[in-house]
């Protein structure tokens, strides 16, 4: 009697944590698929660096100098040596004072708002034939040097987790980060709605020869 | 009963010809005349159906080779594909506008389709770092940052989550990109083409968020792809939850590897750029990251130097896909002018047309079904006298948004702000039926 009471009790007990294991719909752990991501897994994966702060640059450092070096060997066939950019590779440097040219030239200099950026962007994505295959380091050494190169830092700067943040980018109070539109004012105009004067064509492509026609065998566009 | 006649005993010797080549064949007495002249017209690169006359051989009264001959049997083409005559019909780059392929865009053929889902081998394509080939087995989600229990997902582990399917377009916000200062493109294609609609299959990111368990700091997500760039985008939580999906199949197939397979994010209405392809890591923060795909690329350059970032919404747009520059008018008569129209905001509400370049408008017929952020098909009846003609479509939506004309839109924004052209397209039809690009004042 008193054995079977016991085990009832271990019963109950066992179904309640059974119960507890299971969470509800909507909470987290409901499908239960899958599995709990580890501090090493994540430790792989977690590249992100922000932008505004720098939260995420890892350890590390490097210098102008050093960076002058590797970007000759990896960077310059396309960027150009000094970041002026080859054919219709992104030009680096450069282009302060053109935002409201005609023709702007957008550059790490001339544009981007924050340094971390810089870092975060060439360790993810660069160099385009290898990306994310350089060292820490040799990362930190070309963020260096592309602000160097743009007169942000000095000759004797050396990036790092704690020297990138205080960088302040030329351009960094000029963003806008909320949308304003809708920012166009057309009504739904149903008739006569042209000025007196009339429509007129202002451009056409006409003979501009830029629509490519290189591929495919079935266009119709005219004249040929 | 004989076992089957064509078992082992008949083989087609034309099984691996192509299509002309077989018609063409001797011994087939209606083929070489009707053939030489199909084939010189494919050579020639005159579109099937634009030249008058020359299959009159096989129209009747005469009967057609392909009446008189045994076709291809069932799995001659296991995966099936377009007709050859329709060779045509595929993606184009424009070579000058980028530095190479692998960090660049193609536009689908919209002027050769006729529906709001666009085949899944046109659909345009945008890589950072060219398409990467993934094995599926390899490929993880992982979910971690500001959540309760973060989890790395298989493939098989994101398929058994609940799925829905929703229709959506995607625009990469550089569509029209080329149009801000001046018409330039005669084409279709390379003004509107990089837009397309499908089917997505997957499980609501919302569901994933829960099964993780959002901690309350959390606001924001880093989305990123497996592929080269590590393409990464943030994105605030409230859209998140709203509607974004991480599907693996468009149009009821697995994506194909241009559209991220085998896992992709899909943002309704929102820039293509921040539906991540090839999806491999969801990173809840409390801020946004800032990377370079949203401050040095995606934002929009206004007149007096400041640039507005995280401008995501696709508003309101449309434009004329019969007649346009690749489909030019055959002679006076009666034509059914069509179109797409579509918004990020929701659906589309009404779309009118005009054919004198904006003095007079009419209201277009929109063609069910009339979904939330997707493609939306109009259709207006036309009778073309042969005269010069300027053909628009002015597309709003269920907000109440107009879509602007290029005046308008440059008077907000000036000419260098590369993204969300969303500006009304002239057509300008010559007396011989051509057609051009064109911008009006």
């Amino acid at each position: 009697m008193f054995s079977l009471l016991k085990s009832r009790i271990a019963l109950s007990a066992t179904l309640f944590i059974l119960s507890a294991q299971v969470a509800a719909a909507g909470e987290p752990g409901h499908f239960g698929y899958g599995k709990v991501a580890t501090p090493a897994e994540i430790a792989g994966w977690d590249i992100d660096v922000r932008g505004n702060d720098g939260a995420g640059l890892p350890a590390g450092k490097g210098s102008v100098q050093r960076g002058a070096d590797i970007f000759a060997e990896q960077c310059a066939a396309c960027h150009g040596t000094f970041g002026e950019g080859e054919g219709r590779f992104p030009k680096l440097a450069g282009g302060n004072g053109t935002l409201q040219d005609d023709r702007p030239e957008p550059t790490v200099g001339s544009f981007w708002p924050f340094a971390p950026t810089l870092f975060d962007y060439i360790n993810r994505a660069m160099p385009m034939p290898a990306p994310h295959t350089l060292p820490v380091d040799d990362v930190y050494a070309l963020t260096a040097y592309i602000l160097n190169l743009n007169d942000i830092v000095a000759n004797d700067f050396v990036a790092d987790r704690d020297s990138l943040p205080q960088v302040k980018m030329p351009n960094r109070d000029h963003f806008i980060w909320t949308d304003p539109r809708p920012d166009t004012q057309d009504r739904p105009c149903m008739s006569a709605c042209a000025p007196e004067a009339g429509v007129k064509i202002t451009s056409t492509a006409e003979g501009r020869n830029l629509t490519p026609r290189t591929t495919g065998p079935l266009d119709t566009m005219q004249p040929e | 009963m004989p076992a089957d006649p064509w078992r082992n005993t008949w083989r087609n010797p034309w099984r691996k010809l192509p299509v002309v080549q077989k018609l063409a064949a001797p011994g087939n007495p209606l083929a070489r005349r009707s053939f030489l002249k199909l084939g010189a017209a494919l050579s020639g690169g005159i579109a099937i159906g634009a030249a008058p006359g020359h299959a009159e051989d096989a129209a009747p009264p005469a009967d057609s080779p392909w009446s008189q001959s045994l076709g291809a049997g069932v799995v001659d083409r296991p995966y099936g594909r377009p007709a050859d005559t329709e060779a045509g019909v595929i993606r184009r780059n424009v070579p000058w506008l980028t530095a190479g392929t692998q960090s660049s865009v193609s536009f689908s053929p919209i002027q050769d389709l006729h529906g709001i889902i666009t085949p899944n081998g046109l659909f345009f394509e945008r890589h950072h770092a060219g398409r990467p080939d993934i094995d599926p087995s390899q490929h993880r989600l992982m979910i971690h940052g500001l959540v309760e229990r973060p989890l790395v997902l298989s493939m098989k582990d994101i398929m058994r989550f609940p799925s829905t399917s929703r229709i959506h377009f995607i625009e990469c916000p550089a569509n029209g990109g080329m149009e801000w200062r001046a018409a330039q493109l005669n084409s279709l294609q390379f003004t509107h083409g990089m837009i397309g609609c499908a089917e997505w299959t997957g499980v609501r990111l919302s569901t994933l968020l829960e099964e993780v368990g959002l901690k309350k700091e959390a606001k924001w997500a880093l989305v990123e792809g497996a592929d080269g760039a590590h393409m990464t985008r943030s994105l605030p939580l409230d859209k998140c939850l709203d509607d974004c999906l991480v599907v693996y199949a468009q149009n009821g197939e697995a994506l194909r590897p241009e559209q991220g397979y085998p896992l992709r994010l899909i943002v309704p209405g929102w820039e293509g750029n921040v539906n991540i392809k090839w999806l491999r890591r969801i990173k809840l923060g409390d801020k946004p990251w800032f990377s370079r795909e949203e401050t040095s690329k995606y934002t929009d350059l206004m007149p007096d130097g400041s640039a507005r970032g995280f401008t995501w919404l696709i508003d309101a747009k449309s434009v004329i896909t019969f007649p346009c520059p690749e489909k030019p008018l055959d002679g006076p008569g009666l034509y059914e002018i069509r179109g797409l129209a579509w918004s990020g905001s929701g659906k589309v509400k009404r779309v009118d047309v005009t054919v004198d370049g904006g003095m007079n408008w009419q209201s277009a017929i929109l063609h069910d079904p009339v979904l939330t952020k997707a493609l939306t098909k109009f259709t207006f009846e036309w009778r073309w006298d042969g005269k010069p003609a300027l053909l628009e479509s002015r597309a709003m939506d269920e907000s109440g948004y107009v879509q602007p004309t290029i005046t308008e839109l440059r008077k907000q924004r000036g000419t260098n702000s590369v993204y969300h052209n969303n500006s009304i397209q002239t057509w300008q039809i010559k007396p011989d039926g051509s057609v051009f690009d064109v911008q009006l004042a």
